[in-house]
């Protein structure tokens, strides 16, 4: 008696083959779909898309450059603006994160009232100005490019005021001969602070003339509003004729002094970014070489212009001077 | 997971996964104001995480006893491959628009770029002898000793990885510290074999 099946499973109680296979063709559609939902979902959250930004306040009143005056000095380019959507979304700023996508979303909220901006050392009439009267100076907007260190550029409609306006207000004395830059040092409010990538607070300098050029604004917005938290808000620098990472961001204090100050990525890599860091084609970095730069928006490389293009208004800053040395 | 068939299914479509989601992003252009560099970096990271992954299976089989993952190796590693295939071929052709002078000065000017192709190009011969037959051809020693080659490729990422980077290198370190207890759990073995395992030094790969 073999084939007699126990007395205790009741033929009906046996799991039909049919259904048997239904059941293990179910679980591995579930196992698929799992899987392959876990690994997108674990994929998206290492890979974000980039984030959404609230839009700024926009300025009333600003005056826009005339093109035939404004094109001869520098302060607006015919060539295509970088769309808004690309400069809010692609930033070097690692106070709050090292990864350019990430900026946006992480500086989401950061307080810039009340802001003031100390302006001290050697001028006559040290003074600390607020953001309201920061904003009373006669507001203008320049159309710069941007070139990164990195081998990236934009075309970016600022709107600001020349840092010579400001520096007329303070009064440099006779033996001022540099100033230097200072952005906020909060790790509660730039929590990417809290880590050692770079020395905190960020610092940069200008030589004196470089500062009074009339090509050096401090912006205090872009696209016609107020300047995002990823780009520097309430008021940073703008040189456009030197690497972006120079154009100090997010200004507390200024200070003139007689001899050349520290700055932040001079003190990380002295060989790889000096303290001048002009944008020349013909001086790599030395990791990778400066000669070409990619447009954000456009497909193909553009050769790189020697001081970014702004050459016949800041070349004379340098005359007699050994760019390769000085780099 | 004795039905190995469908569990490399499984793990060849999951391998898929982030390729489709990429490609998906960049037909519908979410991919940030650099797509260039969105895209290789991508690429990039996914070959060091293949990598890292398939050089993981041997020692957590060795810790854990889960004899059968490591029959899924070849496939990770062929990812890894994949992935390592697509980082080039974006930075030859988006980057470089396949000019050979531009590249050799490339190479020359960017030392990570150089041991970048390094790492790739010693991926190359092992994606070769992956086969069945290859491993025949080869004998299981010899094919064994040539898959080493494997470190040296993942210690050619991550160096690369690392030369890029301008100042923030905590992920490469990652990747780094990940390696290097790696190499060193194989090392361990070597030096204080298990008695149980004395025997049996690598696993070559049959089905």
């Amino acid at each position: 008696m073999l084939n007699k099946k126990p007395d205790d499973i009741r033929d009906s109680e046996i799991t039909d083959k049919h259904l048997y296979l239904n059941r293990r063709s179910f679980m591995r559609g579930a196992a698929l779909a799992a899987t392959t939902v876990g690994t997108g979902l674990l994929y998206r959250r290492l890979n974000p898309p980039p984030a959404e930004t609230p839009k700024g306040e926009k300025f009333s009143g600003f005056a826009k450059p005339t093109s035939e005056a404004g094109l001869g000095a520098g302060f607006t380019v015919n060539e295509k603006l970088t769309p808004l959507e690309d400069i809010i979304n692609y930033n070097n700023f690692y106070e709050f994160s090292t990864d350019k996508g990430s900026v946006a979303s992480e500086s989401k909220g950061f307080l810039t009232k009340p802001w003031t901006v100390s302006v001290e050392g050697l001028v006559n009439k040290p003074r600390t100005f607020d953001l309201d009267e920061l904003l009373s100076f006669p507001l203008e907007e320049r159309v710069y490019r941007l070139r990164c260190v990195e081998g990236w550029s934009m075309v970016i409609p600022w709107i600001g005021f020349p840092l010579a306006r400001l520096l007329e207000e303070v009064e440099p004395t006779e033996q001022a001969r540099y100033v230097a830059f200072q952005t906020l040092y909060d790790p509660k409010r730039m929590p990417n602070q809290r880590t050692g990538v770079l020395d905190w607070p960020y610092v940069e300098g200008l030589r004196l003339d470089e500062a009074k050029h009339p090509l050096t604004i401090l912006a205090t917005g872009l696209y016609g509003e107020t300047l995002p938290p990823q780009d520097g808000a309430p008021i940073r620098l703008v040189v456009p004729w030197k690497y972006g990472f120079k154009s100090i961001k997010s200004i507390v204090k200024i200070q003139l002094g007689a001899d050349e100050p520290p700055a932040t990525w001079n003190i990380q890599a002295p060989n790889e970014y000096g303290f001048y860091s002009n944008v020349n084609p013909n001086v790599p970095h030395p990791r990778w070489s400066q000669a070409r730069e990619r447009r954000i928006g456009e497909f193909r490389m553009r050769e790189t212009l020697m001081f970014n293009g702004y050459g016949e208004q800041v070349a004379h800053l340098y005359a007699g001077m050994d760019l390769k040395r000085y780099f | 997971m004795k039905d190995t068939r469908f569990s490399k299914l499984l793990l060849f479509i999951n391998g898929l996964v982030p390729f489709v989601l990429l490609l998906w992003d960049v037909y519908r252009k979410q991919v940030g104001a650099n797509p260039l560099e969105f895209v290789t970096r991508t690429t990039g990271m996914l070959t060091l995480i293949f990598l890292m992954i398939t050089l993981a299976l041997t020692p957590v089989r060795k810790i854990t006893g889960l004899y059968w993952i490591v029959k899924f190796r070849r496939m990770v590693g062929l990812y890894a491959f994949f992935y390592g295939t697509l980082h080039l071929v974006t930075y030859l052709w988006f980057d470089r628009f396949f000019n050979l002078s531009s590249i050799a000065g490339d190479i020359g000017q960017r030392p990570f770029i150089a041991i970048g192709m390094t790492a790739f190009f010693l991926m190359v011969p092992l994606a070769i002898t992956s086969t069945n037959k290859m491993v025949k051809r080869l004998g299981g020693k010899r094919w064994a000793r040539l898959h080493k080659l494997v470190y040296v490729a993942g210690a050619g990422g991550v160096i690369h990885y690392w030369m890029l980077v301008k100042s923030d290198k905590r992920l490469p370190l990652t990747f780094g510290f990940i390696l290097l207890l790696l190499i060193g759990h194989r090392l361990f073995i070597k030096f204080y074999p298990p008695e149980s395992q004395a025997t049996q030094t690598s696993f070559i790969p049959r089905e």
